[in-house]
């Protein structure tokens, strides 16, 4: 299958505009056609998963021609194994997200249409290896996700909504400025990540400082890092329960991924000067910070989101740790995140879908009630907490054994704060799952198929990677060290030796 | 070559149409009976124009009327880029339900010669040649702007049109009197070379002669501080007339803003890079007034609750993105500044088209007449609004994008970091008020009595085009790159 990677990026595209083609009679077909592009997009990931090589480090299932000649712009789509564990998790959270949205009943065409799109835009920012195109797709995802907060979210979804759009527009223009810089101020003008990559030292340090710091900020306001946090529970709050999903697990993912793609492979001098201070500081104050945000909070769904943002934490402290554990840990972590993360807003929407609110202090003893998503959410919150045997554990402790070697004194923090994890994530359940049943919720139904269909699998995939995470370390292995070693082999600078 | 009269002639085919034009329009006016089918007649003149313009051979150029004029491809581009808005600001007052009220011969008899004028302003090639030009334009979109002359806003918009505009034609008059002073002429070649020759420059003395010239120039591009006509005007006027004003005459501006500091103050080094001249500091002035401008158009924008209004201010706002291109002195950011005049026409274009979409069905020009607009009937225009304004604040798979992408690069390969950043934070600020409308038109619910929105045909043709340009045009921006860059070519001449 050759434009294996044109075919997973555009079947959406294709959806997109069959679903708005649909007559109004027939648009209960939406989604069953978002289902069917998902669901194909999930073959292909897995064929791509199947056959690709883990023993290179070269750009896989090339997919190349010229777009824009005049201005060296391509059309350029490759991936190695950082991109294609992000390539799998977005089809796996893209398919579960439909399912999670069939409970959409207001505009229905215009809905999946614009969740298509932003499949499709997701997808594109983890395949392409052209910055222009990147930068393309990167953008493109805006546009549906405004929509999707902004229409069909929850009553204050147009600050949300405009919220994300401005802190993310503020990002991406820097990347856009960035960009330009790199393509002219290099060793030759070009857009071409493997060819900006292969010339790395032609930039001098200065200029890589400044640069690497503006593509940092684009970034980091995905991630999201602190200070740049604050959309994040605004927009999770008000999205519906599919987009929470696509925002917590694939979304953010974005940001510590263009770190890895573009920070380090094009700028490893300024990364390997710059790391300890905006991934490994903010990347702490991120995990302590966001676990006590977590702790405050009386609303379900925010406290989901602080949790997410601690829990990005890790990815930003393993990468800059610049050990093999460490980086391996973080991406491993970037995965888990986005199963266990959309495990648990699913398990969130499960209850608002019937409560219609997600005061923390209203709910009591629901495990009588609704045993089995009492369970189901049991195992998510384990997950969170990462207890052995659950993926979770290995990331987080690969992430740890990292960075202790570079940053003992961050690190103990970081692990100190498992111990606030586990108990605002315990003190969770036992108010809203246990103690005396609050009987305003007699009568409320268990998880129905449709709920459980979409949390099995991420279930079944979180204690898979807990026993074996080798399927998806494997594919990273090669890529990540030899990413570290272009980094690690730059000279170290005075500011790095601080440390 | 210098061409005389009868031999210009050859050169003159599309203003020579338009001139034709105007007298057929009057006559026909007095003998036909249904006087609504001079807009089509007026339509059918402005395309034949483009078609010639279309036709003309990219020459090296020559001068025209004994170098009153000049011929090359820069005016070929402007007078297509005129040529075009006339034939947007045609299509939209037929369909218009203000012009259907006011007399249709003398509208568009006015409307062609505006276009007419614009021409000229785009292919002068004399100081006095611009001046006659400026003010030819200036006085026919007086009379355009007050065209409802029972509507006070539109009385209103014109006096302040007129009052503003004399002041600026004033003031640069007279700083062209200077650099007659200072170089003997009133040819822009003969006044480069006069001030290029080595020899006591008297940097003071052209350098107030400049800032007076820019005052008029600065006034038909809209830019800050000349800028304060624009709002009310924009407001005033038919709409129709706006959209004309917004594109045409703006890029009437530009091309004489353009070739007055360009060929006929700087110098072309071998590397493309423009030299302006030692010691008279105009570009740091420019890049000054190019920042505000962008900003202080956002900003005010921000607080604008009526269409027009607020399109007016993106329009400053715009103005201050093209000239970025304009600032940085290079023959990049020129084909960057071309492309995004052309971006901004399809897109300014597109937008006006909806507000008068929508206030020929309500009435209204204000925001709150967008409410639930996608929910109420309205989605195609209301979708095509949204790509218009995503394409005015720059978002990728629109031709906004693209230009703006050219101008950045244009910016940062000439190391003006500050001007890259505020550029770049003027975007984010803008993206809050283009989505206003958006989110008025797809967040909110109908109140009920805001009536619903009905399309003609034609006007959902025209709408069609624009969307449909502003999307493909950003995916494959190829033939329009090619068309700027084969228009960065201007004529000088030996002297």
């Amino acid at each position: 299958m050759s434009h294996a990677l044109t075919l997973i990026t555009f079947i959406p595209v294709a959806a997109m505009v069959i679903i708005l083609s649909l007559p109004p009679a027939l648009k209960d077909g939406a989604k069953w056609i978002s289902a069917v592009a998902a669901g194909l997009q999930l073959l292909i990931a897995l064929w791509i998963f199947h056959h690709f090589d883990t023993t290179t480090t070269a750009a896989q299932f090339v997919d190349k021609f010229a777009w824009m000649p005049t201005y060296h712009i391509s059309y350029f789509m490759g991936v190695d194994g950082i991109s294609v564990s992000m390539v799998l998790l977005t089809a796996l959270i893209c398919f579960i997200s439909v399912f999670a949205s069939f409970g959409i009943n207001r505009a229905e065409k215009a809905y999946y249409a614009l969740l298509m799109m932003l499949d499709a835009g997701m997808m594109g920012v983890f395949v392409s290896l052209d910055f222009f195109l990147f930068y393309i797709f990167w953008e493109v995802m805006l546009l549906p996700m405004y929509f999707l907060i902004g229409v069909w979210g929850g009553p204050r979804r147009e600050y949300a909504a405009i919220k994300f759009f401005l802190y993310t527009l503020l990002g991406s223009v820097l990347i856009l400025l960035a960009m330009l810089g790199l393509y002219f101020y290099g060793a030759q003008n070009t857009f071409d990540m493997t060819v900006l990559a292969a010339n790395a030292s032609h930039y001098t340090i200065g200029f890589q400082r400044v640069v690497w710091i503006a593509l940092f900020i684009g970034f980091a306001i995905k991630i999201p890092a602190f200070p740049f946090h604050t959309w994040l529970p605004d927009a999770h709050v008000e999205a519906p329960t599919a987009i929470s999903v696509i925002l917590a697990g694939v979304l953010l993912k974005m940001g510590t991924y263009g770190i890895l793609r573009v920070n380090f492979a094009i700028l490893p001098a300024a990364t390997h000067e710059l790391a300890w201070l905006f991934l490994g500081v903010i990347g702490t104050i991120n995990i302590v910070y966001g676990a006590m945000c977590a702790m405050a909070q009386t609303d379900y769904k925010k406290l989901i989101a602080y949790s997410s943002i601690s829990h990005m934490g890790y990815v930003m402290l393993g990468i800059a740790s610049f050990t093999a554990a460490g980086i391996d840990g973080a991406v491993l972590q970037m995965f888990n995140h986005g199963t266990i993360t959309a495990m648990l807003f699913i398990l969130v929407g499960v209850i608002y879908d019937r409560a219609h609110h997600r005061e923390i202090a209203g709910f009591g003893g629901l495990a009588q009630q609704m045993p089995i998503y009492a369970g189901m959410t049991g195992f998510a919150f384990f997950a969170g907490m990462g207890l052995p045997g659950l993926s979770a554990f290995i990331s987080e402790v690969l992430v740890l054994i990292g960075a202790w070697q570079t940053y003992p004194l961050m690190t103990v923090f970081a692990a100190a704060t498992a111990i606030l994890t586990a108990g605002y994530l315990l003190w969770t359940y036992q108010r809203i799952y246990l103690g005396p049943f609050n009987e305003k919720y007699k009568g409320f139904a268990d998880l129905s198929f449709r709920e459980g269909f979409t949390l099995v699998p991420l279930a079944i995939i979180v204690l898979i990677l807990g026993v074996y995470p080798h399927a998806i370390l494997g594919l990273l292995d090669t890529s990540l060290a030899h990413l570290n070693q272009v980094v690690l082999s730059t000279p170290a600078s005075a500011i790095a030796l601080l440390h | 070559m210098d061409l005389g009269n009868y031999a210009s002639l050859a050169h003159f085919g599309p203003e020579l149409v338009l001139g034709g034009g105007i007298l057929l329009l009057v006559i026909l006016d007095l003998l036909m009976a249904d006087k609504r089918r001079l807009g089509d007649i007026a339509l059918l003149i402005a395309v034949v124009a483009l078609l010639l313009i279309a036709m003309e051979p990219v020459t090296p150029g020559a001068w025209l009327f004994h170098r009153m004029l000049v011929f090359d491809s820069f005016a070929i581009f402007f007078r297509a880029l005129i040529a075009l808005a006339a034939i947007v600001a045609i299509w939209m007052s037929i369909g218009s339900e203000e012009v259907l009220g006011c007399d249709q011969g003398e509208y568009y008899a006015i409307l062609l010669a505006s276009t007419f004028a614009m021409f000229l302003m785009a292919e002068s090639a004399n100081l006095l040649m611009a001046y006659l030009a400026l003010e030819f334009v200036s006085l026919t979109s007086y009379i355009l702007t007050g065209f409802l002359r029972h509507n006070r806003r539109s009385l209103e918009a014109a006096l302040k049109y007129l009052i503003y505009g004399g002041v600026a034609s004033g003031t640069m008059i007279y700083g062209m009197s200077w650099i007659f002073g200072i170089t003997g002429s009133l040819d822009f070649t003969v006044i480069n070379h006069a001030l290029t020759t080595p020899g006591a420059l008297p940097v003071l003395a052209v350098f107030i002669s400049l800032v007076l010239i820019l005052a008029g120039m600065g006034y038909k591009v809209a830019s800050v501080p000349f800028h304060m006509w624009a709002p009310d005007v924009y407001q005033g006027a038919p709409i129709p007339i706006t959209t004309f004003l917004a594109i045409g005459s703006k890029a009437a501006g530009f091309a004489l803003l353009t070739r007055f500091f360009f060929p006929a103050l700087s110098s072309l080094t071998a590397a493309g890079n423009w030299q302006a001249l030692k010691g008279v500091d105009w570009p740091e002035l420019l890049l000054f007034i190019c920042m505000i401008t962008m900003t202080l158009g956002n900003l005010a924008a921000l607080q604008q609750s009526n269409m027009k209004r607020l399109l007016a201010y993106s329009s400053i706002a715009q103005a201050g993105y093209a000239l970025m291109g304009f600032v940085v002195l290079s023959n990049d950011g020129i084909r960057a500044m071309l492309f995004y005049l052309f971006a901004y026409y399809v897109m300014d274009a597109g937008a006006f088209l909806v507000v008068m979409i929508v206030a020929n069905s309500t009435g209204r020009e204000d925001i709150d007449a967008y409410r639930g607009l996608a929910w109420r009937g309205g989605i195609v225009p209301a979708v095509a609004l949204t790509i218009f304004l995503f394409s005015l604040t720059g978002i990728p798979l629109t031709i906004g994008f693209i230009g703006k992408f050219y101008l950045f690069a244009a910016v940062i390969r000439g190391r003006f970091y500050l001007l890259a950043i505020v550029g770049v934070l003027n975007s984010v600020v803008s993206l809050y008020y283009y989505m206003r409308p958006i989110k008025t038109m797809f967040l909110d619910t109908p109140n009920g009595d805001e009536g619903a929105v009905t399309v003609d045909f034609w006007n959902y043709g025209l709408m069609g085009v624009l969307a449909c340009a502003t999307i493909v045009l950003g995916l494959y921006w190829a033939p329009v790159l090619a068309f700027a860059t084969r228009s960065m070519h201007f004529f000088t001449g030996p002297v």
